[in-house]
Parts: C-alpha cells; structure tokens; sequence
C-alpha cells in the first residue's frame, strides 16, 4: 500500500495528511479531515452531491484522488457561510424551497457556485443544463432553477451596489 | 398563472396553519451541519462490507473465506453458517400477509442458493473502510449456475426455473377482488370494449443518500444502539428485533438526518440485520453503508407488473366494467411489504375516478430471479391508476369522444360522497369535475386542440395527454389494515410536552426525511395551542424519546402524525382549562380560549395564558383536586378510513416526425390533497413527484438481460431524470376537505408520480394516433417513439 504525504488546503486551512494512493478526495475531506458536509451519492460521478471547488473549479471529488489535488485550494460547502450569515445561494435556496432532504444540496451549490462565478446572469436554460451533472430526486429541480436565479439577481445586485459604493 | 405560494416567516403569518411558513429544517442542510448516518463516527469505529452473488440464480457449493480472514485489518469474516450458529434465524419477516401466501425465508446471508444478483452471501467486517471492500472481493465463492427467470409472467409459464420448492410455479399468491360474474355479465352487454397489455416496468426508488447502517452495542448496559436511513425508526427496531432475537426495550433506533427514502427504507433488508448482528457479535460499533451500485442490486424495487386490462362500455361512453389480471413481480423473496403492493395496494384503486358497475382483478404474485420488490412512492396506486386511465384513454378513442368529455360523463358525481366503489372501498369526499376544468383552462384545452389540427395537416404531432386520479394513502385505519393482512396496526403517536417555561416539544412517530414535518407540525401546534410557532419545537425519528410510532410513507404523516398531534394539543388544552377555571376561580365552561389566552367570558381581564398555566402545572402548588401536575398529553390516533385525494394532470408533448424525438410543451397539475397546512411544502411535494413520475414514464426503467444480470446497475445505465429534461411544472389546486381527518388534510406525497406515467403515455398516444399507435410501454424514450412510428408505418404499409 503507496502512501503519499500532502498539503490540501480546505476553506482556507491547511491541512497535512497521508494519503493512499487511491483514496478519493472526496473520503479524504469526509473521513480524514472530519469535512462531511460533502455528501457521496454514487462515487461514479454522475450524481454530483459530491461536488467540490479545486482551485475554483467545480469538481466532483468522489473521481478525484487526493493525492493528485496535493497543494490544492478546496472549498466545500462549510465554506459559505459568511459569519453566521448564510451565502446569498444558500438563502435563495430555502427561500425557493430549492432543496427537501438536502442530500443534494451541498453539490447543488458548489455547482451553482461556480456556474454564477463564470456567468452571473445565466438564463433558466443555462441554469438547467449547468446542473446536469447534479441529480436531486426530491425536488423536481424547478425550485432549484428558481434558487439559482434568485440567487443571481441578489448577487448582481450586491456586485452592482459594490461598484457603485466605489465610484 | 396558477398560484406559486412564496415562503413568509412564521412572524408574519395571521394563522399558521394554511401559511407558507419557511422551512425550519433548511439551515443544517445548507451549511453542510446536517448529519446523515454516514457522517456520524465512533473512535473505535469498523466498517462493513459485503460479498454478493454475481448470478442471478445459483447454488452456492463452497465459500473460501481465508485469504480475506489473512488480511490485515480485518476483524471478521461471516457466512450463513455464522449466523447459524450465533442461534439467531435472521429472516427478513414478511408484514403483510394474503391468504395461503408462501413465505420461504429470506436469510440476512444466503444459505445453499441464491436468488437475485446481489444478494449478500458473505460479510466483512475491517478496521478500514477500503479494506473491507477489498476483504469482500477477496472471498471467494464457489457457485453452480442455474437458469434464471426475471420476467413474473413468464416465471409462472411451465418449464421456467423454479425458486423455492415450496412455491410450485413460482407463485406466491393467486388473489381476486370484486366480482366476476357481475363483470362477466356487464362486459356480455357492453357496445364497445377495449383492451390492452402493458407492462409497469420495475423501477429503482434511487433516493440520493444510500442505504446506511451504524450500529453500537454496549454491553454493559447491554443496549444496541442503532442509527440508520430509515423512514420508520419503531418498525426497523420491531423488524430487527424480530430478526435478532433481541430485547425490543433495549434497542433504539435514530433516523438522524434521512437523504430521501420513497418507501425504499421504509423496510427491512438482509444487509442492514446482518450489519447490527455484526456489532452485536463483536461488541463494537460497525458501520456499513451502501455503495450506489451496491444499493441499485440489493434495495427492494418498485412496481413490476405485467397486466392485461379490459373495458367494456355503451354506447354512449358510460364506462360499464373493467377486467384485470395482473402477474406481480415479488422478486426473489416475499420482502417486508412486497405481497402488499400488487393486491391491496393497487387493485382496489383500479376503478379510479369512474362509476362502474362492476369489476374484478386477479393478481399472481410471483417469485422471479430479481431484486424483491418494496413500496416504492404510491406503491401500487400509481400501477393502478396507469391501468384504469389507459384504458380511458382507448375508450375515448373507440367511442368517439374527446377524452376530457368521457372522463366527465363517467365522474363519479360530487354529490354522491361518501361513495362506496364496486372494488369495496369508500372514498371520503371529492369534486372531480374541479380540477379538470382547471386544468383544461391552464393548459388552454380548446385553443390546444385546434392547434393539433392544424399541425397534424402539416405533419407534426402534437399530443395532449390527460390523467384523472384519485389515490388512497393515509394508512390506517388499524382494523381494516388487520383485515387486508397488514400484521401491524396504522395509528400514529402525538406528545405534546408544555416545558414549566412555556415552550413546548412535539413528539410524532412519522419520520420525515424531506418533507418538512418540522415545520408543518410546528405550524399545527403552534396554531392550536396559541403560542409562537418558535416556542415549539419537534422531535421525530427515535425510539427513545418518541414513545411509539410507524414511521412516514403512504402519504400518512400530515394526515395520521399531524391528526396525532392536533389531538395532543387539544387534550393539552382541555387539561390547562382546568387549571385555568381552578385559578380564576371559575367553572370551566365559562372560559374562552383564544390565542394561547384562558379569559373569563364577560370579563375579559380576568385571564391567564396557557404558557403561564404550564408553569402552574409544573409548580403544582394550586392545581385543581385530583389532577395530575404536568402539561403533557400523548395520543395514539387511529384514523376512521383512508383518505383520498385526487386531481388532473395535463401534459402536451411535440414528437419529431422523423426521429421520434419528444419535446415537453407544457405540464400542468391541479391536485386536490384536501386543506393545506403549508401550501410550498406541498407544491414542492407535487414538484418532487411529477418529476419522478415523469422519470418512470420517460426515462427509468430496471433491466435484465436474459441471465438476470441487472443491465441498469449504476447511475451511469439508470436514467434518473436531470434538470434540462424535465418541464417546467404549473401547478395549482383545489380544496376539498377530508371529512373524517380533523385538520381536513388528505396526503401530497405521491400524487405526481401517480398521475405523471400515464399522462405521458397518453399524450405520446395522442401524438401518434394519425398513425394508429394505441399503446408504448413505459419508459417512452424516443426510440421507442421511433420504434413504435415505425411499427406502425410498416403495418400501414403491409394493409395496404
Ligand atoms: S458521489 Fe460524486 S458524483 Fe456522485
Ligand atoms: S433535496 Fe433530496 S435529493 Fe435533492
């Protein structure tokens, strides 16, 4: 059994860890680091509950091998909350009703996470085909489409009072 | 626009009850504090793996354990022959019984034979999780191959491999209800008749948390403690009890946080015993949770039904009879619910919606090589409502009538509830008509159907697909429950706890995982006892601290759990009268209550709160004679009959003419669930069930290959839908109340995936009915569109 040492970086802490060679990010942050807000729904990446950002990238880390993410910056979904304060995502998500067992979510909003970050006014549309790889059996998704672009709004309007507060 | 009610906080409500209060439950689930059973660990934790059968069918010869019990890490390796000699019998016990069922057993771990692929044949327990894995594929198992049958029709053919010898044909169960010669005798009259063969296909419940099982025994206390994915923590605990041969009283089971269920952990499976007989064996915690594959071959199916209907009407389009026989797939062993599905669940509710004169059905439930089937959401209703509304949907055709206006005619009256129906059960209240003409109007029926015309003139095929239901769910009442085989009773438990400050806890014995029941019950109590809906809080899913229960599926948590509830409150409040009229000095009868406040009539001043009366009810210093102290009251609600909600599904789908390609124009749900207590939980409700009804009428569907290797094993093969192919969903509703529930709630839960499957189907239908496609089994993917247009061109041609 290969073990390596690596330094993951998860929510801005740094973290010291051997690994197997074959140990999954995804039972690295859960299992090693105690990060289990990070759900695993089929470790064959098709469900997305396991959905991470490596480097600011969505990634599903039940395919990822930590070892391979050695150095890498990994946020989960315990990184958004700002203070006691939820993420704009995460209020629109309750306020949608987005979300019923939440098994889901978490992935749900890494993904939509990094889809606002490249795209912050994406249309139903785009939003759907955005979660493609994200399955949620208990919502029908509408709602999270609904979340989604809720959240989008707020955040533009954020991002837009921002600016503005600089001028 | 249909109505989209928006979340208000609880503050901002006039009456809670009916409001669409924010979910309470969201905030762990959001920040990833939520705590699944695979989340939960224990220092001295082992992980549990299992070997399963590759073969569908086979005798098991020899089990090589040694290279697996050489490896480092592993703790424990066990076989059938184990368990045998632990002295437990560990078989999965069947809860509802039919007359002269066969029940052979069904071992935690296969004895001489296997059955279904994936059937546990030996466990592992290690000090990692990795390494169980690999411990589990080192065992190696020795098997003869015999032939496999996964089809239940032809599994009751002569010369098809026999399961168990004890079931000669692989039946189970040969059962009937109605009546056969009033039925014969309508069908000898009728003008017309129609009929048809499909297929219900088996499904995987596929909830996004797997299976999962933690276990703990403590022996000095000699206390198993068990946290588990359950919907039902009372009855896991009663089952494995049963299965284990241990203490009831000192088992407790936790639902912690529950990644969706859909009936799938409503029952008890081989793998979750074996997991806490491990933990009682080694005297340390054993977690063993399921890999999605693992879960696809081992975690009871739904539906599986092979049927062949018939119709008979007049003339006129008056529905006089129906005609069914079904061949029910139990899979390889009669699982916990499994006989329930196909007979009582489903045949009873065959006549849906329609006044008939008669009918009849009979059902051979049959042992095949496949997973055992298991309720899965709507559980026989959503089979039999495809039946009944395909057959509408031919006659519509046969007689020449639109199909919304044959529904109509055949209604049965809103005046005439209560209504007994020829399959013997009573429907409490309904207003057909209501729902369609609000759906006809949302979806624009009229206009619709020009436009159908006009294209079909230009080649395109536009389909309207329309589903009428009514559903039974809300399971009691007890007595009826004993009646149809149930060995359990369908009550539900309420605790109502005033604490001495005035806040109170809620106990139910639902167990919800999704659908909000913190809120919603929250909601109801609050209301009833007039305190703020922050000053109540509710607890469910543990057998310590929830004195009983049954658990949540069937659609009977709001209308069972929530009545339970309501009537604790209402008993709380009767007893705080009395101390209320005891310290003002007053007979009870002259107390008003409202608000949470106790006043004297006349004298309105002259009042006391009920949280103020807790405090006395604790202090028990001035309590009226002969009362006991405490603010506490328990109920156990037995509901008077089923309820029966109902409503209209329209769906208009596009199929591309040369490719077969389906596109979803517009989906519209009136649904009538009785009053609301929280109208976005229920449109989120209906949301989650259309979309798994449309997964079962576009997409999903279990496949075997010929051997009875299960070919949709993985996410990668199982086509659960994703969010670009379903439709956008305009819902709304209509109100007619449950006349025999207090709160005047019928259940939600299932109602889309009852209605969804046949309105696709129909609509398809539709589309194609210039090429004279009657029927496309389920799942109506576009090739089998394409499959059918060609099929029926190729008959075109060959009549001409
Ligand atoms: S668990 Fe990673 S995609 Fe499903
Ligand atoms: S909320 Fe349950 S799977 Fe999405």
């Amino acid at each position: 059994m290969t073990t390596h040492d690596i330094t993951l970086t998860v929510n801005g802490t740094a973290h010291d860890l051997t690994v197997e060679s074959r140990t999954l990010l995804v039972h690295a942050l859960r299992d090693d680091l105690g990060h289990t807000g990070t759900n695993v729904g089929c470790e064959t990446s098709m469900c997305g509950a396991c959905t991470v950002l490596v480097d600011d990238e969505a990634v599903k880390s039940c395919t990822l091998l930590a070892a391979a993410c050695d150095g890498s910056e990994v946020q989960t979904v315990e990184s958004l909350v700002d203070g006691g304060e939820l993420h704009p995502l995460q209020e629109a998500f309750a306020q949608e009703h987005g979300l019923q067992c939440g098994f889901c979510t978490p992935g749900m909003l890494m993904t939509s996470l990094d889809l606002l970050a490249h795209d912050p006014d994406p249309s139903r549309e785009e939003i759907r085909e955005a979660l493609e790889g994200n399955l949620c059996r208990c919502t029908g998704y509408q709602n999270i489409v609904n979340a989604v672009e809720r959240a989008a709004q707020t955040m533009r309007a954020a991002t837009d009072g921002g600016d503005r507060g600089g001028d | 626009m249909s109505s989209t009610p928006e979340f208000i906080d609880a503050h901002e409500a006039q009456r809670l009850r009916g409001s669409p209060v924010r979910r309470r439950e969201d905030r762990p689930l959001l920040t990833g504090d939520a705590q699944y059973t695979d989340d939960i660990s224990r220092e001295d934790l082992l992980h549990l793996a299992f070997t399963r059968s590759h073969h569908a069918h086979a005798r098991v010869e020899a089990i090589d354990t040694s290279a697996a019990e050489a490896m480092e890490g592993v703790v424990a390796v066990y076989t059938a022959a184990d368990v045998a000699a632990s002295g437990v019998t560990g078989e999965v016990p069947p809860v509802w019984l039919l007359p002269e069922l066969k029940t052979p057993p069904y071992p935690m771990l296969a004895r001489e034979r296997v059955r279904f692929q994936g059937q546990p044949v030996a466990a592992v327990v290690a000090e990692r999780r990795y390494l169980a894995a690999d411990a589990a594929d080192a065992i190696d198992v020795t098997y003869e191959k015999l032939d496999a049958v996964t089809s239940p029709g032809a599994a009751t053919t002569e010369g098809a491999p026999q399961l168990h010898e004890e079931a000669p044909n692989n039946v189970a169960a040969e059962w009937e209800i109605g009546d056969r010669e009033d039925t014969d005798a309508a069908f000898d009259r009728a003008d017309h008749t129609v009929e048809l063969d499909l297929v219900n296909q088996r499904l995987l419940p596929t909830a996004m948390e797997p299976r999962a099982v933690l276990a703990e025994y403590n022996a000095s206390t000699e206390k198993a403690t068990v946290h588990m994915s359950t919907q039902c923590p009372h009855l896991h605990r009663r089952f494995f009890c049963e299965m284990l041969d241990f203490p009831e009283h000192r088992m407790r089971v936790v639902a912690p946080d529950v990644g969706g269920g859909f009936g799938s952990k409503d029952s008890a499976h081989p793998d979750e015993a074996l997991t806490i007989w491990a933990a009682l064996q080694l005297e340390r915690p054993v977690k063993w949770v399921a890999t999605r594959t693992e879960g696809y071959a081992s975690t009871g199916h739904g539906r599986g039904h092979e049927t062949h209907a018939e119709m008979a009407l007049s003339d006129d389009g008056d529905i006089l009879a129906i005609r069914v026989h079904t061949d029910g797939d139990l899979g390889g062993y009669v699982s916990t619910f499994g006989a329930l599905n196909p007979t009582w669940g489903y045949a009873p509710m065959l006549p849906g919606q329609y006044a008939m004169e008669a009918m009849h059905c009979t059902v051979t439930e049959a042992f095949t090589n496949a997973v055992p089937t298991e309720p899965y959401r709507g559980a026989g209703r959503p089979e039999a409502s495809y039946v009944i509304e395909r057959l509408v949907h031919l006659a519509a055709k046969e007689v020449g009538m639109d199909p919304a206006d044959l529904r109509r005619r055949n209604y049965i009256p809103s005046d005439e509830f209560p209504y007994e129906t020829t399959a013997g059960y009573l429907y409490d209240s309904g207003d057909y008509e209501k729902p369609l003409d609000r759906a006809l109007e949302l979806v624009g029926y009229d206009d619709l159907r020009a436009r159908q015309a006009e294209l079909r003139a230009e080649g395109r095929y536009l389909g309207i697909g329309i589903s009428s239901y009514v559903e039974s769910c809300g399971y009691g009442p007890s007595e009826i429950v004993g009646q149809i085989g149930g060995q359990l009773g369908l009550w539900e438990t309420g605790v109502v706890r005033f604490h001495p400050s005035g806040k109170v806890t809620v106990f139910c014995g639902t167990s919800g995982h999704g659908q909000g029941h913190q809120t919603t019950y929250a909601q109801i109590v609050a209301d009833e006892l007039g305190v703020d809906f922050d000053d109540v809080d509710v607890v469910e899913g543990d057998t310590d601290e929830v004195p009983m229960g049954m658990g949540t599926y069937g659609s009977r948590s709001v209308t069972v759990g929530g009545a339970a509830v309501l009537t604790s409150a209402r008993k709380a409040v009767e007893k705080a009268r009395q101390i209320a009229a005891h310290q003002l000095e007053v007979a009870t009868e002259d107390l008003e209550f409202e608000s949470g406040e106790f006043s004297v009539t006349g004298a309105p001043d002259r009042a006391i709160h009920i949280q103020e009366v807790a405090r006395q009810a604790y202090l028990a210093h001035d309590l009226p004679e002969g009362l006991e102290p405490g603010l506490e009251e328990e109920s156990f609600y037995d509901p008077e009959n089923l309820v029966y909600p109902f409503g209209v599904h329209v769906v208009v789908v596009e199929v591309d003419a040369d490719t077969g390609e389906l596109s979803f124009e517009k989906y519209v749900a009136v649904d009538d669930c009785g009053e609301q207590i929280n109208p976005k939980i229920v449109e989120g409700q209906v949301h989650g069930a259309i979309a798994q009804g449309l997964g079962q009428g576009r997409f999903e569907g279990v496949v075997y290959d010929e051997s009875g290797n299960l070919v949709t094993g993985s996410m990668q093969d199982y086509a659960v839908p994703k969010a670009h192919q379903l439709p956008h969903f305009e819902t709304d509703h209509t109100v007619t109340p449950c006349p025999h529930n207090p709160l005047g709630v019928k259940g939600v839960g299932e109602a889309g995936t009852i209605a969804a499957p046949q309105a696709v189907v129909n609509a398809v239908c539709d589309a194609l009915s210039p090429l004279g496609v009657d029927h496309i089994d389920m799942p109506v993917t576009d090739e089998a569109v394409w499959q059918a247009m060609n099929r029926a061109a190729a008959t075109d041609g060959g009549a001409e």
